[in-house]
């Protein structure tokens, strides 16, 4: 990122999700189901260091705390617990504007172990806005108890990004996951995101909005995803980008485009 | 050869019963809802409780308990099995 983008995206932070970072400091989104302990992963990897604000005009609090690993400072963003960001509330709305307009250098979806299955659509969805994206299975200590065993290897293939297994509550796998944190950070570490293939009809669909998505947004969001969720009829999301992106004059275009 | 399936509705489901669902006849915001839930079709489905005026009703779905409106479960049919 060039310097001028680099301060458009601070003022994007700050003005639109009150999230102030420092000059060089990585920011990470923390997304999950309610009840999966992501608090405790927040608060274990920040060390409590946390502050609570407002989203501007939400009334959603977020907390935001801050670590360092290997001279690097992130800010980490813990996120309202949501099943599903498909945005039909305003938590859920928050969560997944924050990740696909905030452009954290990282999104961390953390999952229960104990209920893997259900955890996974929120995963799901993360990957499909965003590469960035890495899966802590947490409370694998509780998986434990109840004799349910993850291959996290065969998890992390089959994804196609970074998986790590934690017991945030004991401390068991933060060090791996502020590794691959940092190694996202840097963009040392590449994914291919598992993506869900839809029908045909819809698939065909995709294909014939993605030129013209791709046109109208450039590399800003994930053009297949936004033509998901225009197919979707999303007026909200729709909103959304007029919203972040100052997308006035395109506005009409893009409804074109879906039509 | 398609063998014809004979749904019912989950909301006559009784307790302690288990079906498959079929299909979602929901639209909108709720349908979306009930997805994110994961209960998409093949999801196997059990009646767990009713409430005392039979209304919520609680459901396991993927070992989680899920308490749907009977106007809601009436729009979900299910194949009993």
């Amino acid at each position: 990122m060039n310097h001028s983008a680099t301060e458009e995206h601070h003022k994007l932070l700050s003005e639109h999700f009150g999230v102030t970072t420092t000059p060089g400091q990585f920011t990470v989104a923390l997304a999950g189901n309610p009840n999966v302990g992501k608090s405790t992963v927040f608060n274990a990897l920040t060390g409590l260091h946390q502050h609570t604000g407002n989203w501007p005009g939400k009334t959603v609090d977020n907390a935001q705390g801050s670590f360092t690993y290997l001279d690097r400072s992130f800010l980490m963003v813990d996120l309202p617990g949501t099943y599903s960001i498909l945005a039909h509330t305003v938590e859920e709305q928050v969560a997944r504007d924050f990740i696909c307009f905030g452009k954290p250098d990282a999104t961390l979806v953390v999952l229960d172990a104990t209920c893997l299955e259900r955890n996974l659509n929120l995963a799901l969805q993360v990957m499909e806005i965003t590469p960035k994206a890495i899966v802590c299975v947490n409370l694998i200590d509780e998986a434990e108890k109840k004799n349910i065993k993850i291959n996290i290897a065969a998890l992390e293939k089959d994804l196609g990004v970074p998986v790590i297994a934690t017991a945030a509550r004991s401390g068991m796998g933060l060090d791996a996951l502020r590794q691959k944190l940092y190694e996202m950070s840097i963009g040392s570490c590449l994914t291919t995101p598992r993506q869900i293939a839809y029908s045909p009809e819809v698939e065909n669909a995709i294909q014939q909005l993605l030129p013209n998505i791709s046109r109208l947004i450039g590399p800003k969001l994930n053009p297949r995803w936004v033509a998901l969720r225009l197919l979707d009829g999303d007026q909200a999301f729709i909103n959304s980008i007029t919203h972040y992106l100052d997308f006035d004059l395109h506005l009409a275009h893009l409804q074109e485009v879906a039509v | 050869m398609k063998t014809a399936i004979t749904t019912i509705p989950l909301s006559t489901l009784g307790i302690g019963s288990a079906c498959q669902i079929v299909s979602l006849n929901l639209q909108g915001l709720l349908r979306r809802r009930i997805l994110d839930l994961g209960m998409v079709p093949g999801t196997p489905v059990r009646c767990i409780r009713k409430s005392p005026a039979g209304d919520p009703v609680a459901y396991m779905v993927r070992d989680t308990l899920i308490a749907l409106r009977s106007e809601d479960a009436s729009q979900i049919h299910v194949n009993p099995m």
